[in-house]
């Protein structure tokens, strides 16, 4: 179950490629392919490793309030696909 | 903006880059895409193929179409496919199940990352190899028997609807299911040879609305390259990206190196530049005038007014310029009727437009398919000398059969 509380990190079996909206996702183990649609999203899962939870990741990355259950929403989603995981 | 519109503007690095490493094929398809047969001269050597690589992994591109031609049939082909996925770059290659014998299906059922697709284009011997020659329906089945004994996992069958197929749809399901493999059905463009018989072996409209409501029905179980977006027009829109992805999103490099905006757009005015020219396939992808223009904002032309262009985006790109139809217009095979209009108004004096890029082999050999052989025959005149006049080309092993299909 997705913990916003806990220290997450993106999967070291995922790479991220810089793309004009945000990022392509690509998983090695599952070999799938997935988007990151905004650019701060980008920000929240590259950070990820360097906080101690992932709200304050999202606040590092500048996501607005008003925002945040939206970001959690995704962010639980890609815990689910296994593109970012707990540390 | 939706993820689609930004797909409309281009990506950093395609995501579906389809590359064919040979020209050279032991089949001749009626409907090759790529006019391939035999070898050119000019193709890339092994050592430019690994620079490709080097730089597709720099780019980011994580997995490749390989194809052809043949692909296996370049000797360096396993060396190749080794080299890739040691890059980060996995590859999906089709064949049509040539080499694919028990050693090599063990061997790749070893291999992460690869992706196998058997080409099979009708469910019986008599469909298939009405287009793809005699032999290739069986050589086919054989490969994917030694991928299942070998214990591959899901292996492609890779389907080109036809107006011989389309019936077959719950047959090649079947044959997939059998084999433990996932079936995938493209749609049949102009493209290449396929220009030559298109007319005979498109879907007819009726068809068509049969292939959406299968699709409709089983199409989180079928993989389709995306090709039916025009069918969208049907109703709801299919699964996966509806919109010609040309130079946006997908590429195509050829044997030579000539980087196309899709694979089935091998003809100079969709060429973009090679991957040996100065700054390689990043500076064609990046920067080359035929990209850039292709990621500006469409217009819907003649189908702006339609109700359906959203749905649709007009069709496919090459369907229309092989068919001698303005790229604005309506896709040949519009489901609202509007391409075979199109078509009808071309006049009789119309010329569709011809690649110069042709790699078909100029004699019949066993493998001509039926269709081919058929064209390509020369009628026997009064004066022949030999004794054989009259048999002439059909003497060969393969024979001359009466279609089956399409009668």
């Amino acid at each position: 179950m997705f913990d916003p509380g806990a220290p997450y990190r993106c999967s070291p079996q995922v790479s991220l490629r810089p793309e004009p909206f945000g990022a392509l996702v690509y998983h090695f183990g599952t070999r799938k392919l997935s988007f990151l649609k905004t650019l701060p999203l980008v920000a929240v899962v590259k950070g990820l490793e360097s906080h101690p939870d992932v709200h304050s990741a999202i606040e590092a990355a500048g996501v607005e309030e008003a925002q945040r259950p939206a970001y959690l929403k995704a962010l639980a989603g890609l815990a689910a696909s296994g593109t970012i995981e707990p540390r | 903006m939706k993820l689609v519109d930004h797909f409309q503007y281009g990506l950093n690095s395609p995501i579906c880059l389809t590359w064919e490493l040979t020209y050279a094929c032991n089949l001749s398809c009626a409907h090759c895409l790529s006019s391939s047969g035999r070898r050119d001269p000019r193709e890339l050597t092994t050592a430019e193929a690994k620079a490709v690589i080097d730089e597709l992994q720099r780019m980011q591109v994580f997995y490749i179409n390989i194809g052809g031609g043949e692909p296996t049939v370049r000797p360096d082909f396993w060396e190749l496919l080794d080299y890739s996925i040691a890059h980060n770059v996995g590859v999906k290659f089709s064949t049509n199940g040539l080499k694919i014998d028990k050693q090599r299906a063990a061997q790749l059922a070893a291999t992460d990352y690869v992706d196998i697709q058997i080409s099979l284009d009708g469910a019986t011997p008599e469909v298939n190899d009405y287009v793809r020659g005699p032999g290739s329906y069986d050589m086919a089945i054989r490969a994917l028997e030694n991928l299942a004994e070998a214990g591959f996992q899901q292996p492609k069958i890779s389907v080109v609807m036809t107006r011989q197929n389309v019936d077959q749809l719950d047959e090649f399901k079947a044959i997939a299911d059998k084999y433990g493999a996932q079936l995938r059905i493209t749609r049949l463009r102009p493209s290449g040879r396929g220009a030559d018989v298109w007319d005979e072996l498109h879907p007819l409209p009726s068809q068509q609305k049969q292939m959406y409501d299968w699709l409709v029905d089983r199409g989180d179980q079928v993989l389709t390259g995306d090709s039916f977006f025009h069918l969208s027009a049907f109703g709801e829109a299919l699964p996966g990206l509806n919109l010609c992805g040309a130079g946006r999103v997908v590429c195509l490099i050829d044997p030579v190196g000539d980087v196309y905006a899709c694979p089935f757009a091998i003809h100079e005015n969709f060429l973009a530049g090679n991957v040996r020219s100065p700054g390689g396939f990043q500076e064609v992808w990046e920067n080359s005038e035929l990209f850039t223009e292709l990621r500006q904002p469409q217009t819907g032309g003649a189908c702006s007014g339609c109700q359906h262009y959203d749905s649709c985006q007009g069709g496919c790109m090459a369907a229309k310029f092989f068919t001698g139809l303005p790229l604005d217009g309506p896709d040949p095979e519009c489901v609202r009727g509007f391409g075979e209009q199109a078509l009808a108004a071309r006049g009789d004096d119309h010329v569709v437009p011809k690649s110069e890029v042709d790699h078909s082999r100029t004699k019949i050999g066993k493998n001509t398919p039926v269709l081919l052989q058929l064209s390509m025959g020369r009628p026997d005149r009064a004066c022949e000398t030999s004794p054989l006049a009259g048999m002439g080309a059909s003497q060969s092993d393969s024979g001359l059969r009466v279609p089956v299909a399409g009668s």
